[in-house]
């Protein structure tokens, strides 16, 4: 029953502060006045853009605002991976070496698309210098380029032009991720969090044996990293590990900031729209998404493993803490899949098959509350298709927002529906052919799950991992790379041209036969759209996988 | 002159209004078998490729055929099924493959069969061309170019299109329009000019100018239409296949990328139980009867004697927001005739009577002659010579007629206003009593024609406008699919606010000009909305080509047939009411099929998965508890391809669309085609299990 | 010549962006952890007579019977050569998983164990987990008693004093800091 009320507990706080930060995300990308802040952000931001060179002018095209984006991400991948590669000497007193170029370039583009998948040991791997120049850099960045994707997605199905990217990009991390972070970092802090740069501590235990402890700037570093969406642990064991998380409160807390900014970018959308009734409705949606999967997730676990029952009995508690329980563990695995964070708190390999199938079908449908800013964007081309679909069903041409839906929306929604599984399966499928690059550690079924884990893990630009996996491999490395890649700037190629196109379009004032959108049996007809193209595309593989696991156990 | 009286009303239809049908039925004998031959000619995969969806169905077909032949070509594996066992699912795939064709050439075939019955109207018949000096030259109509002058006779076929630029006679049109009354044909009225090839002459004889080349007429553009020939893919349609390509590629990967996975954890994959489950998650059922919905849509329009240029303005009916129609000759009959003189000032009903024949003296217009018909009625006689009179026509900017005696007394008749100022601009007084009837006559929805000798007026003529029947509740069902209707007229305010209020239009425009139709389609398409426009004169023609769909009336002139996407050949404005239902329609189908084959999956993998990793743990899935691996697989395959003829009637039928909220729409739809295609499959695929099962087919 | 310009603004925007994300963001934070908050920011270390013994949030390996046990730990609570954090990764259908259940639950029966608290068998998260069950700490309570000069009635005290309960009676689960009651141990009865 507790574990429910914290359930509830969640949500309350995510939907409550929905309002709040949506109506300030709005302010934001809406250029509307925020008079506690503008008086001393706005010189500092037009300054820095006039610095960078940039005139402000709101793009045209849709490769207006591409443009400024893959070259700044180019260039932000580029500094992360030369200081993974070299690994200065300073902030390293364990005289950690460069990271082997394909970890170095994995390591990079993984955390540049905001995915932050983890093929090292970090805490083996990076100083604090790099943890910080690198990774921390890519938090903000990776996290700011989606937001701005986001809301000129937003603006272009809104009708507006796309907006400046420089003017996002910059605005994103001065008035959303740096003020947020910093709140959230102290807090983190607070709790025990370390936060300095004074390097390991090695101690002898009350049994005599040499412990040797990692400490770094967490704090700052584990904020942005719940925050952004991003992920990546300071630790190996990411929000497990006690400095990261180091109890249930933090815990909390990194839950409800993982799904706050996708919840409020859903809740910005209704006022860009001028309608939240249809910012609240998706939102609902989401909620409801989520509900439905927690609730296998938590089941699951908490029905505890079958094939134990000789020794134990009650929930499952491999590569689970103490202090949060089964329940929290999956609730976490749920949320952080959801929101293509990809921070765990519990060993995603150890779930039970169903609490690891929530994850892996979190990570195909890629919505529900969704990554920072693609998110609600990935939300709204399923509303396109669900609209095309429908639309037709009632006997005119599809519309959406007072636009019609079209041949140029169609195709660009059905690409980012198509890229998905391209991403995910056929790697996968390659990989699982040749046992020589599986690196599989879990045999039978589970092993599927792992291969497929990873692959879609990196094309919903998650990160988490079945991480069993021996994946520190150059194949896999390389591999992983071209769905990260391929699952990142695919889509937000696509999303621009698509929102370009769509916000030049003529608007056509809604009649009686006009099909509303924001009504509670088109939202659930959407809800049904998502699961069935989420779902068939995967059914096979999750067949084979988890499905195929819970079928495997005793009962 | 004949005694040929202009009908009262020529072609109203009767009868319930889907039941009605004025061409021959399309002969529809051996249409079964000409298509069960065409579908086994479109087997040709270079006819196949077209179509994404069948293409895939069709190579895996090949796969099956060669698994068939040779069991071991893919590989030696215990698991493979037999020769038996692909034979028969080789078999089912070409029947799935017929069952497409086979819809697509029954729809094929039904506009086939009516593009020959318009073709028959078009036999080539020998003109009479005028030649330049004056003489004759027969000729064959086929070789007739656009502006050539040609005589038609008492007896003889109309050679093609055309303008009437001299004589009066009778025409029947029953070819095309099936309404057998003979119509009037004269040359100058706006309405009666234009005549249509094919249509016989039956009394008289009439000079034609030829306004279409051979094969650019109404009927050559509808034939191409109907059979399918010239269908380009509308928009949404496009849309619908880029989609059923994309869904078809996701099954593809996933079904291509499961050998490897299944291999790892020791499950079998026989190609061809992999080629069946590809199969069965395409879209087939919409892919097979995607084209035979777009073509059986046309036929469907040709049956309502509509005459479409475009497969694109059917459809883009189905999003009209706004109907503008021209009042005349759509809301109203063609022609107003004069029901009552009107004296004012003194002047008796006579006296007025005999002014109005003089002012109509020249007047050729149905009205006038309406009004010389009256007044003889009433026994006045014109009183004028003629000799030496000349006659004023109506035009736009003066807004009346009249005729000027050798001794200089002008006659005039005209709106209120526009006789007022004449009056006054010679000196007279405009008498107590006018504007009372002026009034009157606006009131009962008329027109009031002012009547005036010199500086003094007479009187006022009612002309009386007859609403056709069945305005009212046409114009609500427009309403009701969310269409407004519009009304432009020239007349007054107040009688076209009475015409309005009684034929139930949504809103009106008064003492509209040419000018004022084009403003008022462009103001609604500013704000973004589609808008269709009837009309049957010469000066709609700029506005039916500056509307998204333009209708015009068959009965109307050649220049608004030409502006016009559309030809009505029964004239009947409301028509357009069956058009929107159509493309409605079309929409609907392919949508509410479209989802009902994705819902279908679903039972469709519950089906295959179990049966192919049955020997893996994945039995539990077996939740129609399917006979056998193999049986399961056949079954759903059966179902996959029986489903497409199941669905052909309705496919070529077209979704029954009633005028309703999209909410309601939506509901229903998804109900059945949403829900229904979630548990169709669960019922069917397990009945024919029972079925191949019982019957120990396998 | 526009690729060269956009490169140069991308530069200058990585430039600055690079010192707002990594100098200005950190160098707050880090002033006021050492600044307000030296205890958390250092890493909660306990100190026992000035030395340095572990830190309040990190578990340590206790296998001797004179300690309350901690959990299974994949890296031996990170007393290799290199600082490390890792659950197992068993997946729960993987036989080696089975197999280390089997050899735990020998073990912890031997040290008296009969029905052990799941979290004793079960690995932990992060391998570092401070915390076992109050039920864990419960069960071996009579162990202790016999291994030094305490009652269970102290013992079992001590076990509540350094046992946290849910967060507002809400949050996570009740939990045991075994290192704390470990050090406390030592403390009473050396």
């Amino acid at each position: 029953m507790i574990d429910w009320i914290q359930v509830a507990l969640l949500l309350a706080l995510v939907l409550g502060s929905a309002p709040l930060l949506g109506r300030h995300l709005w302010q934001v990308y809406d250029n509307r006045s925020q008079p506690l802040l503008d008086g001393w952000l706005t010189p500092v931001e037009t300054s820095l853009l006039r610095w960078v060179g940039d005139p402000g002018r709101p793009a045209e095209q849709a490769w207006d605002y591409l443009r400024p984006l893959l070259l700044s991400n180019i260039l932000f991948g580029a500094v992360a991976f030369l200081l993974l590669l070299l690994q200065p000497a300073w902030l390293n007193p364990l005289g950690l070496p460069g990271v082997r170029w394909d970890t170095a370039l994995h390591t990079a583009i993984s955390f540049l698309t905001n995915t932050d998948q983890q093929h090292y040991t970090p805490e083996q791997t990076l100083s604090d210098f790099t943890q910080l120049g690198a990774l921390q850099f890519l938090f903000f960045t990776s996290a700011a380029t989606g937001l701005a994707v986001g809301f000129a997605f937003i603006r272009g199905l809104c009708g507006r032009p796309l907006g400046n990217f420089h003017w996002d990009l910059v605005r994103s991390i001065t008035r959303v991720l740096l003020p947020l972070s910093l709140v959230f970092g102290l807090i983190l802090l607070i709790n025990g969090s370390p936060m300095t740069l004074g390097g390991p501590v090695t101690l002898r235990t009350l049994e005599g044996a040499t412990q040797i402890l990692g400490r770094g700037p967490v704090a700052a570093f584990e904020a942005i990293k719940q925050l952004g969406e991003n992920g990546g642990g300071f630790y190996g064991a990411n929000s497990a590990h006690p400095f990261e998380n180091p109890n249930p409160f933090t815990n909390l807390l990194a839950m409800v900031a993982m799904f706050a900014i996708p919840a409020a970018t859903i809740d910005a959308f209704g006022r860009f729209l001028g309608n939240r009734r249809q910012g609240t409705l998706l939102l609902l949606l989401v909620t409801g998404l989520f509900l439905g999967l927690a609730v296998v997730a938590i089941k699951a676990e908490q029905a505890g493993n079958p094939l134990l029952a000789p020794w134990l009995s009650g929930p499952n508690l491999e590569g689970k803490e103490v202090r949060f329980g089964a329940a929290l563990s999956a609730l976490f695995a749920t949320i952080t899949t959801g929101s293509m964070t990809g921070a765990v708190n519990a060993a995603m390999d150890s779930l039970m098959p169903l609490g690891g199938l929530v994850p892996l079908f979190n990570l195909f449908l890629q919505v529900v509350f969704g990554g920072q800013g693609t998110g609600v964007a990935y939300l709204l081309v399923f509303l396109i298709l669900t609209v095309f679909l429908t639309g037709l069903m009632v006997g005119r041409t599809p519309e959406l927002f007072g636009r019609k839906v079209e041949k140029a929306e169609v195709v660009y929604s059905s690409l980012i529906l198509l890229i998905h599984p391209v991403f995910v399966l056929v790697p996968a499928a390659i990989t699982i052919g040749f046992p020589a690059l599986q690196g599989i550690s879990n045999p039978g079924f589970h092993g599927v799950s792992q291969v497929v884990y990873e692959y879609a893990s990196a094309a919903a630009n998650n990160g988490s991992g079945f991480e069993g996996l021996g994946d520190g491999t150059v194949w896999w490395n390389l591999s992983a790379i071209v769905s990260l890649l391929g699952g990142r700037y695919l889509p937000i190629i696509a999303l621009l041209f698509l929102a370009a196109g769509f916000s030049r379009k003529q608007p056509v004032p809604p009649s009686q036969g006009t099909l509303a959108t924001d009504t509670g049996l088109f939202t659930v007809v959407t809800a049904v759209v998502i699961l069935i193209l989420g779902a068939l595309t995967f059914f096979p593989v999750l067949a084979l996988g988890p499905i195929a696991e819970a079928f495997s156990l005793p009962r | 002159m004949t005694s040929l009286q202009q009908p009262f009303f020529p072609r109203m239809p009767r009868g319930r209004r889907d039941q009605r049908r004025y061409t021959e039925r399309p002969k529809t004998q051996g249409l079964l078998g000409r298509a069960i031959v065409e579908s086994f000619r479109k087997l040709d995969p270079r006819l196949t490729v077209r179509n994404p969806v069948m293409f895939v169905v069709w190579c895996g077909t090949i796969v099956t055929v060669a698994a068939t032949l040779e069991p071991q070509l893919f590989g030696l594996s215990k698991d493979a099924p037999g020769r038996g066992f692909n034979a028969v699912l080789a078999a089912i795939l070409v029947f799935t493959l017929l069952f497409a064709n086979l819809a697509e050439a029954l729809a094929e075939g039904r506009g086939k069969a009516q593009a020959d019955a318009l073709r028959r109207t078009q036999a080539r018949t020998q003109a009479r061309r005028l030649l330049p000096n004056g003489g004759e030259a027969l000729v064959d109509s086929s070789s007739l170019r656009k502006g050539d002058q040609v005589l038609v006779s008492s007896g003889e076929l109309i050679p093609a299109d055309g303008e009437v630029t001299d004589g009066v006679a009778a025409v029947d049109e029953s070819a095309i329009t099936g309404e057998s009354a003979p119509v009037l044909k004269e040359a100058g009225s706006d309405v009666a000019s234009s005549v249509t090839g094919g249509t016989l002459v039956v009394s008289d004889q009439l000079t034609i100018r030829i306004t279409a080349d051979p094969g650019q007429g109404f009927i050559d553009r509808m034939i191409a239409l109907v059979e399918g020939a010239e269908r380009s893919r509308t928009p949404n349609e496009i849309a619908l296949t880029v989609l059923l390509a994309v869904l078809t590629q996701v099954f593809l990967i996933a079904v291509a990328t499961l050998p490897p996975v299944a291999a790892y954890i020791g499950g079998p994959t026989p190609v061809v139980i992999l080629v069946a489950l590809l199969v069965a998650l395409i879209p087939t059922t919409i892919g097979g009867l995607l084209s035979a919905i777009g073509i059986a849509g046309m036929d469907r329009v040709a049956q309502f004697n509509v005459i479409a240029t475009s497969g694109r303005a059917v459809e883009a009916c189905g999003d009209i927001n706004t109907l503008v129609l021209d009042k005349t000759g759509t809301i109203t009959l063609g022609n107003r005739l004069a029901e009552e003189f009107l004296p004012v000032g003194g002047h008796t009903e006579a006296e007025l009577a005999t002014v109005s024949i003089g002012a109509s003296g020249f007047d050729t217009t149905p009205e006038g002659k309406s009004i010389v018909r009256l007044a003889e009625k009433l026994g006045a006689s014109s009183g004028f010579d003629p000799a030496g009179a000349t006659g004023l026509d109506f035009s736009a900017r003066t807004r009346m007629s009249g005729t000027d005696l050798a001794d200089g007394t002008e006659l005039r008749k005209g709106a209120v206003d526009a006789i007022k100022g004449f009056v006054r601009s010679r000196g007279g007084q405009v008498p107590d009593g006018l504007d009372q009837a002026y009034e009157q006559v606006s009131q009962l929805g008329g027109t009031p024609l002012a009547v005036c000798r010199g500086a003094e007026i007479f009187g006022v003529i009612y002309l009386k406008d007859i609403i056709k029947p069945g305005m009212r509740e046409r114009f609500d069902q427009l309403r009701r699919m969310g269409i407004r209707s519009v009304m432009l007229t020239g007349d007054n305010p107040i009688t076209a606010s009475v015409i309005a209020r009684e034929a139930g239009v949504d809103d009106f425009i008064a003492e509209a000009t040419p000018e004022d139709k084009i403003a008022v389609i462009q103001a609604e398409q500013r704000l973004g909305k589609l808008v269709a426009m009837t009309g049957d004169g010469t000066n709609d023609a700029p506005a039916l080509a500056q509307a998204n769909v333009g209708v015009a009336m068959n009965s109307g002139t050649q220049a608004a047939k030409e502006a016009a996407n559309m030809v009505d050949l029964d004239s009947d404005p409301t028509k357009l009411i069956d058009i929107v239902t159509i493309g409605k329609q079309l929409l609907i189908t392919r949508g509410a099929l479209t989802t009902f084959s994705i819902a279908n999956d679903v039972a469709k993998y519950f089906a295959i998965l179990p049966a192919l990793f049955g020997g893996v743990g994945l039995g539990a899935l077996n939740l129609m508890h399917l006979e056998s691996p193999h049986s399961a697989i056949l079954s759903a395959m059966v179902f996959n391809a029986l489903i497409i003829p199941a669905l052909v009637p309705l496919a070529l039928r077209g979704v029954a669309f009633r005028p309703d909220s999209a909410e309601e729409l939506l509901k229903r739809n998804l109900l059945v085609y949403g829900l229904g295609g979630l548990a169709v499959p669960f019922v069917g695929i397990k009945a024919i299990d029972l079925a191949i099962t019982s019957l120990h087919l396998i | 010549m526009t690729l060269f310009r956009d490169a140069l603004r991308a530069l200058r925007l990585t430039a600055a962006l690079w010192l707002i994300t990594v100098v200005l963001y950190t160098l707050p934070l880090l002033g006021i952890g050492q600044g307000l908050f030296p205890a958390q920011a250092n890493g909660s270390l306990l100190r026992v007579d000035g030395r340095v013994v572990g830190s309040a949030l990190i578990g340590q390996p206790f296998a001797t019977a004179r300690y309350f046990l901690s959990r299974p730990s994949a890296v031996d609570y990170s007393t290799g050569k290199q600082p490390s954090s890792a659950p197992s990764n068993l997946g729960p259908t993987n036989p080696d998983l089975v197999k280390r259940i089997t050899a735990a639950s020998k073990v912890l029966q031997g040290a008296g164990l009969k029905d052990p608290s799941p979290d004793l068998l079960y690995g932990s998260g992060s391998g570092l987990d401070p915390h076992i069950s109050p039920l864990a700490a419960e069960q071996q309570i009579e162990r202790i008693s016999a291994q030094r000069q305490l009652t269970p009635q102290q013992l079992r005290q001590m076990v509540r004093r350094h046992t946290e309960g849910r967060t507002l009676g809400i949050l996570g689960e009740a939990r045991v800091n075994v290192l704390e009651l470990n050090l406390e141990l030592d403390r009473r009865s050396p």
